[in-house]
């Protein structure tokens, strides 16, 4: 006899967790997903070239409707779920299906957040989450004029550089001194700012939102030094909250997110959690390879079968702007403790920079040159030393081993006989 | 006229496939091997060097330095029009001018306060007319020569021995002898062409035994089977022993003893009051290996010793000589084929030179100025008055006397003493305070050149005319196939427009070479009947088309008997009075040098690619990629005790001076001992010129300093920064306190240190690389480790890529190098340039070893880990050593060291 199991959500990290599935226990479960997006599953990473233009969303499509229908997984699309009922084992959607469940996962995502501001209800004033947040900025595109994004960080940027992309004037305003600040120290930061207005987008750092103004539909952003930027399209992407109000309301633990265990379960040993609204050891994630693990995690217990609990890893951020090859991982701080090899061609728009604690890798930043990204995400992640590698470090995996100098070059190339 | 003679000098050589510019045969300037060279110049101005099959010296094998001639004939730096203190003047200017100093000197001071400093680079006929100038018109014997450095201990040698200054044998003698006994010579690298002669013949041969004697275990310890470690100046006593030994053992020649030589008794009494023990404590070698080399020789009916600076360049290198010379005089092994004593000359024309009375104690045509009767045979011929009757001033003693104002007028021809000389800052001293210097060069700034009053533009090889002896007595035409540039002039001009201007006209009436050739070989010939080694009467008529045909030929070459051997004493027939060879009692006490104070004993030589004071394979950057920089090779165990790293940067000192020198550790060198090379001047590197260690300490027979044992201590040097640069320029400014430069094919690459600190490493990258304009910066650094790394762009091409670190620079130098080639077409790929080694699937080519093809040790590795069992399997695959072959000892010592690694 087959178990229930019920998704609520159907973003990449239960996609991913029924691939998981499927393939351990192919035949333990009846699937069910609850969807609040009237789609199938995608990937959601890819929305901002959707939102330039270099790709359709046919192509970002992670699942189509015949996987479902191949796995016999019922998918209701459209379907907000409004109640957990944990004592009945049921959920109820807000079109009025329950669904009975003997495992529950709850992936519920995030939310944007929106800066409480006067006027961030006007009409024209969007977030960047999900596809129909594209599609309705790729109608305000249309008109050709002016939008500004609040907010300098990964999906601002993106949003700006599609929004750029589709003929807008865009102006980015952003709260801190350089952006994306939690990724880039500031000399990263201020080469990506420079890289950026050289494509015609209008970046203010320091800057903050006093008010959205507009009569009825949304006209400019008021900053508090009384400045108004004009505006048909305004972007909030201020960063995200993970989405637990479910959670919370079914009764089980909720800190910044649903709180789970290194299993992915929730304080209800039926009910999982994973995603942007899960907490594992006190942090929520926000990128996709934790995201990821989450999914293998939870999979390899439902299927009941050993698997390694989740364990907290940098994960790095690339930010996907067509020309704008960016990297960051980690801990870039300074501190007495730590020492940095960095690596800088202004004029090229190179810059480097690793940042070492006891000869591992704590932290890498990189603008201009990103293909070394993944080995030093690896390196970071072993916790490998690096002593003798740090010489051509920064130069990257190809500079490694193979064509090791020349023994006698350490005396200057001196003859090896005299 | 020998029969080879009558084929043509020049001879259209035009290739299978290219067509190859009509090519001139002439011989290579380097070392007195004088191997032949089919030169010729493409109408674009390049230059093609190949090995003449024909010549004997080489048959068509070249080294390194004679491959890369082709590198060093360009006009860079060259000395092109005459200087009268740094301003350009017409040419009779600056004659007139040297011609009424020289006179006024003579006239208020007399002959002897008037000097030249000649070399063994001047081809024959500058050097017979200004030997004719200075003894037969002038009055004084102020004559000497770098040769003096190299060959003079040999010269008294032959002359003690033999009554004239005579090398019996022929290189042939080589390939023929059973034993060949290589002393104080440096073969593999100093005379590679001989070297490759011999390792062939071993080949062919392989019962032919090699026997080195050298304090260090050089690349021609490849060849050896036995290495005997001596201590420096242990030779005399080991040759003093082995006289000893054949006699002892009745390996004695004792009819030729007593029917050709005197002497002998005294020779072999004072052998015999050396002990065992005596010889042990002086050789520093084991008692078994002395017995060992002495049993060979004294079996080996066929031996040869060949013998150079190691040897000569002694307090008693005079004595060092005899002592070889006793034992082949003893054993009648002399003049015949494959048996003799071989004195190797490390000059082009060092044989000339002394043929035609270059140093300051000999006439000319190897007469001798204390014989009145060579004296009156000279004058006569000369046409003189008042020629020199005594010895003049050699070389140490001569630039001495330009210090303490004896000398107030000098003129130094083709050489450059303020690096070469003993006490080299004394020299630099005396030529400062000297009244009137002239200086005939072909470039325009040496550290010698630029002390001159006046500057005489001289040709350079490629551009001049005329003949050169080597070492087996065979003069070779060099020949002309480069336009002369400027205003420069050969050095027989300039001799003769200055004599001519001092009243000597019809002496010095010369159309060419050719017409001083024929008065030289008139001279030779002249009331000789015999009495004299050296006579090339033959040639006493020959026209200028048949000096312009002329093919190599050994001397003698007398008046109607053309042919014959031509090796010398094999019957007697000495140049002594009674035509008798002397045995010379030979003192062979070792100089103790060493002191408390100065423990180490320090040696000086050549590297294997470069010559001299570098001014001309400087200019190539495949034979500056050899040897970088000045080096100090010591013994891991000597440095630990001082705390000298590997590539550290140390101090070399003693009283005289001090030299900053790269620490290459390495047990070939004996303990207690260090090598500096002897090429590095202040025109490629801060504090490198080695002489200026070397103390004016003479032989009192040959004049010849000892430039192989000299007391020095070595410290580590406190430097604050290490660094390493390619430059697309050379670079200029305030350079930092230890640099030494060297070429590369795009650019220049210098090493080198700051004692204090270099200060913001982007300023000093900009200075270094001259940068003028917009450059682009990027720049690397690891703050915690002090490595800093800086290049320079522009206009997507490479200006300069520097290295600083608090350690020794570790990187991959050629690939770095390479980079000044790229055109960076991605800015973004161009940081790959501080990495310092390639990436994957860009193979660094290491320290390049094969300097003909550039062949990298890496490479070489490479090609043994693919299976390649030995140097011809790695020639095949590479190319590598078979070209001159010069780096076949290396590639053989990695070859070696892996097989001893693996073993291990």
């Amino acid at each position: 006899m087959k178990q229930k199991l019920v998704i609520i959500g159907n973003g990449m990290a239960p996609g991913r967790m029924l691939e998981h599935l499927f393939e351990r226990a192919p035949d333990a479960f009846d699937v069910t997903i609850f969807n609040a997006e009237p789609r199938v599953n995608y990937d959601r990473i890819m929305l901002s070239p959707v939102l330039s233009g270099e790709k359709s969303f046919e192509e970002i499509v992670i699942h189509g409707d015949g996987w479902y229908i191949e796995r016999g997984i019922t998918l209701y699309k459209g379907h907000r779920i409004d109640a957990i009922d944990r004592d009945a084992g049921t959920v109820t959607s807000d079109q009025g299906v329950t669904e009975c469940y003997d495992k529950l996962v709850i992936a519920t995502g995030s939310v944007p957040f929106v800066i409480p501001v006067p006027g961030n209800d006007l009409p024209g004033v969007l977030t960047y989450r999900d596809l129909d947040d594209v599609n309705a900025m790729l109608l305000a595109a249309q008109a050709r004029s002016k939008a500004v994004v609040i907010g300098g960080g990964l999906l601002g940027l993106e949003a700006a550089a599609g929004l750029k992309e589709r003929g807008m004037d865009v102006t980015v305003l952003h709260l801190m001194p350089t952006l994306m600040e939690r990724q880039l120290d500031s000399s990263a930061g201020y080469l990506l700012q420079r890289e950026l207005e050289g494509r015609g987008i209008n970046i203010i750092t320091k800057a903050t939102t006093r008010a959205i103004v507009g009569d009825g539909y949304v006209e400019g952003v008021k900053l508090d030094d009384g400045t108004v930027i004009p505006a048909s399209l305004v972007v909030m992407a201020a960063g995200i909250r993970p989405n637990a109000g479910l959670g919370k309301a079914a009764g089980l633990d909720v800190s910044r997110g649903i709180v789970v265990d290194g299993c992915m379960r929730t304080s209800d040993p039926d009910i999982y959690a994973l995603g942007e609204c899960a907490e594992v050891g006190g942090e929520v994630y926000g990128l996709v390879a934790p995201l990821y693990q989450m999914a293998r995690v939870a999979a390899g217990h439902l299927a009941g079968v050993p698997t390694e609990a989740f364990q907290h890893a940098e994960t790095p951020t690339k930010l996907k702007v067509t020309g704008v090859d960016l990297f960051s991982l980690g801990d870039f701080a300074e501190g007495d403790d730590r020492e940095e090899i960095v690596l800088r061609d202004a004029s090229a728009g190179v810059y480097k920079r690793l940042v070492l604690k006891e000869d591992r890798i704590i932290g890498v930043v990189l603008y201009g040159e990103t293909a070394d990204g993944a080995w030093f995400t690896d390196l970071h992640k072993k916790q490998a030393d690096i002593s003798d590698l740090r010489d051509t470090l920064i130069f990257g995996q190809a500079y490694q081993g193979g064509a090791s100098a020349d023994p006698m070059a350490a005396v200057a190339a001196l003859p090896e006989d005299a | 006229m020998t029969k080879a003679s009558e084929s043509e000098g020049i001879s259209n050589m035009a290739g299978r496939e290219a067509p190859e510019p009509p090519t001139v045969r002439t011989t290579c300037p380097y070392c007195g091997v004088g191997c032949g060279i089919l030169a010729g110049r493409h109408p674009g101005g390049s230059v093609s060097i190949t090995g003449d099959h024909e010549h004997p010296a080489n048959f068509g094998r070249l080294c390194s330095k004679g491959s890369a001639l082709g590198e060093t004939v360009d006009l860079d730096g060259r000395l092109l029009f005459p200087q009268v203190d740094g301003r350009r003047v017409p040419w009779d200017d600056a004659l007139d001018l040297v011609a009424q100093r020289f006179s006024e000197a003579i006239a208020s001071h007399g002959p002897d306060s008037v000097a030249f400093y000649v070399s063994g680079q001047l081809l024959t006929e500058d050097y017979y007319v200004a030997n004719k100038l200075m003894k037969g018109f002038i009055g004084s014997a102020n004559i000497d020569t770098n040769s003096r450095l190299c060959m003079a201990s040999s010269v008294a040698g032959h002359r003690r021995a033999f009554g004239t200054d005579t090398v019996p044998g022929t290189y042939e003698d080589l390939e023929l002898a059973d034993l060949v006994v290589v002393t104080g010579s440096n073969l593999a690298w100093c005379h590679p062409v001989l070297y490759q002669r011999l390792l062939a013949a071993k080949a062919a041969r392989p019962q032919m035994r090699v026997v080195l004697i050298d304090p260090r275990a050089t690349m021609t310890d490849h060849i050896a089977d036995l290495h005997l470690a001596i201590k420096a100046d242990g030779d005399a006593a080991l040759f003093c022993g082995l006289l000893a030994h054949i006699a002892a053992s009745s390996h004695l020649d004792r009819t030729y003893i007593e029917k050709h030589t005197d002497g002998f008794a005294a020779a072999l009494a004072a052998a015999r009051a050396l002990s065992l023990d005596e010889i042990v404590r002086q050789t520093g070698l084991p008692a078994g290996q002395i017995g060992e080399f002495y049993r060979l020789f004294a079996n080996a009916e066929r031996t040869v010793t060949i013998y150079s600076q190691g040897v000569n360049q002694s307090s008693g290198g005079t004595d060092k000589v005899n002592a070889i010379i006793n034992c082949h005089l003893a054993t009648g092994r002399i003049g015949r084929p494959g048996a003799g004593p071989f004195s190797v000359t490390g000059q082009p024309n060092a044989m000339g030179g002394r043929e035609v009375g270059g140093l300051a104690n000999m006439l000319a045509s190897h007469m001798d100025i204390e014989n009145a009767a060579h004296r009156d045979i000279v004058g006569r011929f000369w046409g003189s008055r008042g020629a020199a009757e005594k010895s003049g001033l050699k070389a140490v003693d001569l630039f001495r006397a330009v210090g303490d104002g004896r000398i107030k007028a000098l003129w130094i021809m083709a050489t450059n003493p303020v690096d070469s000389l003993p006490d080299a800052n004394a020299v630099q001293a005396a030529l400062e305070a000297c009244p009137f210097v002239v200086v005939s060069d072909m470039m325009a700034d040496t550290d010698t050149v630029r002390h001159a009053h006046v500057r005489l533009p001289a040709l350079a090889w490629g551009e001049k005319d005329g003949t050169v002896t080597n070492s087996e007595r065979r003069i070779s035409r060099q020949r002309a196939f480069l336009p002369p540039p400027g205003e420069a002039k050969p050095d027989w001009w300039h001799v003769c427009q200055v004599a001519r201007r001092m009243g000597y006209s019809e002496a010095f009436d010369y159309a060419g070479p050719a017409e001083i050739y024929r008065e030289h070989a008139a001279l030779t010939g002249f009331e000789n009947n015999g009495s004299r080694d050296l006579d090339i009467g033959a040639h006493a008529a020959i026209t200028k088309a048949e000096f312009d045909r002329m093919m190599p030929f050994q001397w003698p070459l007398r008046q109607g008997q053309p042919d014959g051997d031509t090796r010398f004493f094999a019957d007697g027939g000495f140049y002594t009075t009674n035509r008798r060879g002397r045995f010379i009692a030979v003192d062979a006490a070792r100089p103790e040098r060493m002191s408390d104070a100065f423990p180490l004993v320090l040696n000086t030589g050549r590297v294997r690619d470069h010559w001299h004071t570098m001014t001309r394979t400087a200019k190539s950057h495949r034979l500056s990629g050899h040897a970088t920089e000045p080096y100090c090779e010591m013994h891991p165990d000597d440095a630990a005790v001082l705390g000298i790293g590997a590539g550290t940067l140390v101090r070399v000192e003693n009283a005289h001076g001090t030299v900053v020198a790269r620490a290459l550790l390495s047990d070939r060198q004996a303990r207690g001992s260090v090598f500096v090379p002897m090429h590095w001047t202040d025109q490629n590197s801060a504090r490198g010129r080695i002489n200026a260690l070397v103390p004016p300490v003479i032989d009192p027979v040959s004049g010849q300093p000892a430039s192989k044992n000299v007391a020095v201590r070595v410290a580590a040097l406190p430097v604050a920064h290490y660094g390493y640069a390619v430059l697309a320029a050379r670079p200029g400014g305030d350079m930092p306190d230890y640099w030494a430069l060297a070429r590369e094919s795009g650019g220049w690459s210098v090493e080198f240190a700051s004692f204090t600190g270099v200060g913001d490493v982007s300023t000093r990258a900009r200075a270094m690389a001259g940068a003028a304009g917009e450059t682009e910066l990027l720049t690397y650094r690891d703050e915690a480790t002090g490595s800093e790394r800086v290049a320079l762009f522009q206009d997507s091409r490479l200006i300069g890529a520097f290295f600083f670190s608090q350690r020794p620079i570790v990187i991959a130098r050629a690939h770095v190098a390479e980079e000044l080639h790229t055109v960076f077409g991605d800015p973004r790929s161009r940081c790959r340039v501080v990495a310092g080694q390639p990436g994957s699937g860009r193979p660094d080519p290491g320290r390049i070893v094969c300097s003909c093809l550039t062949v990298g040790v890496n490479q070489i590795n490479a090609a043994l880990d693919g299976g390649c069992p030995d140097a011809d399997a790695i020639g095949r695959a590479l190319g590598a050593g078979t070209n001159c072959g010069s780096c076949r000892s290396e590639i053989q010592a990695i070859i070696n060291e892996r097989t001893t690694q693996a073993a291990e």
